[in-house]
């Protein structure tokens, strides 16, 4: 794959709006792949949506909108091996749902049960969602390490935010990244906030993409929104991986269009003209000018696709609504591999609290 | 439940050619175990600071990277962080690794991983992935280190669900229970007592068998008080229950070894035939493991103790630089006044 990248300067293929960069590199003629990634974009979008109303009506507890960059996650997720493994930070709903997490699931997990994190298939050695932020690029170098240990031809793809790039464990794994040369690949969701904080106050460096040189590998910046350019980016690092030819940052330039969560209000600190600027980049609508212009996409397949994903959404949330509440046990029995005596004791103690909880109040109290 | 002081050579063990035997000290104990280990498991790894070409600041890891690669025993970056992180990552590909941070004063850089990701990562996937990795570190005082060589602080790690934590006080309960942290699927933070590093030596047969986790050793029978500690001060515990035999007081003498989750039931049963108990422990004692044991007994043991459940503790300061350290260690004459003091008890 040709490619010449720097730390300086953003490789696009697709400009916002929504014409060809250049001469585009022949992998873009698979058209079956291009429409994979908008129909992906779009059911994440529309499943984002979904699950904010769901929180915002009590029905499932915070969540992490990934609105505006969808285009990061179905990168990855397209371009990721079955064997490789993913390490996610907790805007990568389209990269899960690629890797074969089913949108019950995402829910599951954002609706408070650990069963939301039980991958199976493709997902089942990834990691899941990481709340303390960064420490996944340390676990992503760990797993990476395994593979060169034992030789196997398989790659660690991490994700973070640009927040995420302030602390230790950036720096640490970016460091062995490059003494070990490890099969490891670093996406940085640069989206420009970090709850309210500014990408500008939290690094004095020009670029994120350019850290990757102190640690000796090579980083470099991508349009975030620019699914195309992703996936190139992605599958050149993952090769570079396979081939035992060390690790990658891709510094991925998005933007937060959403709050940082549902329980976050970002009015408090952005303005609308800079969110409002922030949407002419957006990458659906770029990518779906594209296939206009290509003649792959025409007024009745979005509507088609619109309607699908919503019965697909809709599908999810009556899967999430209908799971069973997770047994009493399950909270005691997956702290070790044999439960020791006192979480027994514990454990069954719960039992009797979770009867009474559930209505069953026979003692008077 | 809990294990009488035996050498655990009573197995089944017939695989042609007698074990080696060697006369060890503690830390060549760690040494044989680790070597054990990665002979009988090719996924057990070893990484650390200077573990690999140096061997260790201690030498516990003494000739491992001649014997089985850099592959195998990785000198990492120094950063902590970095090291219980990746050993994280590791395990869950099914790996083994067994982490060396070089004093227990730098592990608490490991803190996030260990106690955020390591002892949750089998209950957050429900039982997907897994964490079968080993954090050892040297630890405790009375060393003559400078500061942060001498911490004593395991009932940090004892507090926090989902991790082991074992700590040996012997040669042969080193390379038993450390087999035993190794292969273990579950995280385990391995406490090794510094100043008994090269303190007594025992015959141990590399046989590669584990000792029990989760089980105290009881090392000397008694029966009117109940002396319970773990680490090195289990030695100057062994002391004063001599002292008190002289003196005809028969104190039964056990090593907790696993600090969570801890062997009760063993402490219990003692605590019943004495009626009387004193925990020794060179922690700090405000919200100590010796705290966690003695509220047991008052939960579980009120109606068989005859006197208040007596400690011998560090001092609630920092370890002072080490001209004045002997002030802050519990020494044998403080462990022999509080037993006799519990005695006195009608």
């Amino acid at each position: 794959m040709q490619f010449t990248t720097t730390p300086y300067t953003e490789h696009q293929l697709i400009e916002p709006g929504g014409n060809a960069t250049g001469t585009l590199p022949g992998w873009m003629q698979d058209q079956d792949l291009l429409l994979k990634f908008y129909r992906t974009m779009n059911l994440i979008r529309v499943f984002d949506k979904r699950a904010i109303a769901l929180q915002r009506t009590g029905q499932m507890g915070t969540y992490a909108s990934c609105l505006g960059q969808e285009a990061i996650g179905t990168a990855i997720g397209c371009a990721l091996k079955t064997e490789d493994v993913f390490v996610p930070y907790y805007r990568d709903q389209a990269a899960q749902f690629l890797r074969g997490v089913p949108l019950y699931q995402l829910l599951q997990y954002w609706g408070g049960t650990e069963w939301g994190n039980h991958f199976t298939g493709t997902a089942r050695e990834d990691f899941p969602n990481c709340v303390p932020i960064a420490t996944q690029i340390t676990h992503a170098a760990g797993i990476a390490t395994a593979f060169k240990i034992r030789g196997q031809k398989r790659a660690a793809l991490v994700t973070c935010g640009d927040g995420a790039t302030s602390r230790g464990d950036f720096y640490e794994p970016l460091n062995l990244a490059g003494v070990w040369q490890l099969p490891m690949v670093l996406v940085v969701n640069n989206n420009q906030w970090a709850i309210s904080v500014p990408r500008a106050l939290q690094t004095g460096a020009p670029t994120i993409a350019q850290k990757a040189m102190a640690a000796g590998i090579e980083g470099f910046q991508v349009d975030g929104n620019d699914v195309c350019a992703l996936y190139e980016a992605i599958r050149y690092s993952l090769d570079k991986a396979h081939a035992g030819k060390g690790a990658t940052l891709i510094e991925a330039m998005s933007y937060r269009l959403c709050d940082h969560t549902t329980a976050d209000d970002a009015t408090r600190y952005r303005s609308h003209e800079e969110v409002n600027a922030a949407w002419l980049k957006e990458p659906v609508k770029r990518l779906q000018t594209f296939l206009h212009q290509r003649g792959l996409w025409d007024e009745q397949k979005e509507q088609q696709l619109i309607t699908d994903c919503q019965q697909k959404v809709e599908q999810a949330v009556k899967d999430f609504q209908s799971q069973p509440q997770q047994p009493v046990d399950d909270l005691f029995d997956y702290l070790f591999d044999t439960t020791p005596p006192h979480l027994i004791v514990q454990r069954e103690r719960t039992k009797q609290k979770a009867a009474r909880l559930a209505g069953g109040n026979h003692h008077g109290h | 439940m809990g294990i009488k002081e035996t050498l655990p050579n009573n197995g089944n063990h017939s695989t042609g050619s007698e074990p080696a035997t060697h006369v060890v000290t503690l830390v060549e104990a760690v040494n044989l175990a680790l070597a054990r280990a990665m002979e009988q498991d090719e996924n057990v790894v070893v990484l650390g600071e200077d573990v690999g070409t140096n061997g260790g600041v201690f030498r516990a890891t003494a000739g491992l990277k001649e014997r089985f690669g850099c592959k195998r025993v990785m000198d990492t970056p120094l950063a902590e962080a970095l090291i219980a992180g990746i050993s994280v990552g590791m395990a869950a590909q099914g790996l083994k690794p067994v982490a060396e941070i070089q004093f227990m004063g730098f592990a608490y850089a490991t803190f996030e991983h260990i106690i955020s990701h390591a002892a949750r990562l089998r209950n957050r996937t429900r039982g997907r992935l897994h964490c079968p990795m080993v954090l050892r570190t040297p630890y405790g005082g009375g060393i003559h280190a400078p500061e942060h060589h001498c911490e004593s602080t395991e009932a940090l790690f004892a507090h926090i669900p989902g991790l082991r934590v074992v700590v040996p006080s012997s040669p042969t309960r080193a390379y038993g229970l450390l087999l035993a942290a190794i292969e273990d699927p579950d995280p385990v933070i391995f406490l090794e007592p510094s100043r008994i590093y090269r303190m007594v030596k025992q015959e141990i047969r590399d046989d590669g068998i584990a000792l029990p986790l989760d089980t105290c050793f009881t090392l000397k029978a008694g029966t009117d008080i109940t002396l319970i500690s773990w680490g090195a001060c289990v030695h100057e515990t062994l002391q004063a229950a001599r002292e008190l035999d002289k003196q005809g007081i028969s104190a039964e003498v056990i090593d907790v070894a696993t600090l969570n989750p801890i062997d009760y039931a063993t402490i219990l049963a003692s605590v019943e035939k004495t009626g009387r108990c004193v925990i020794i422990q060179e922690a700090v004692s405000h919200c100590s493991v010796g705290s966690e044991i003695a509220a047991m007994l008052a939960e579980k043991g009120l109606f068989f103790l005859k006197a208040p459940v007596g400690r011998v503790n560090g001092l609630d300061i920092p370890m002072p630089y080490f001209q004045r350290e002997n002030l802050y260690m519990p020494d044998v004459h403080e462990i022999i006044a509080t037993a006799i003091k519990t005695m006195e008890y009608a």
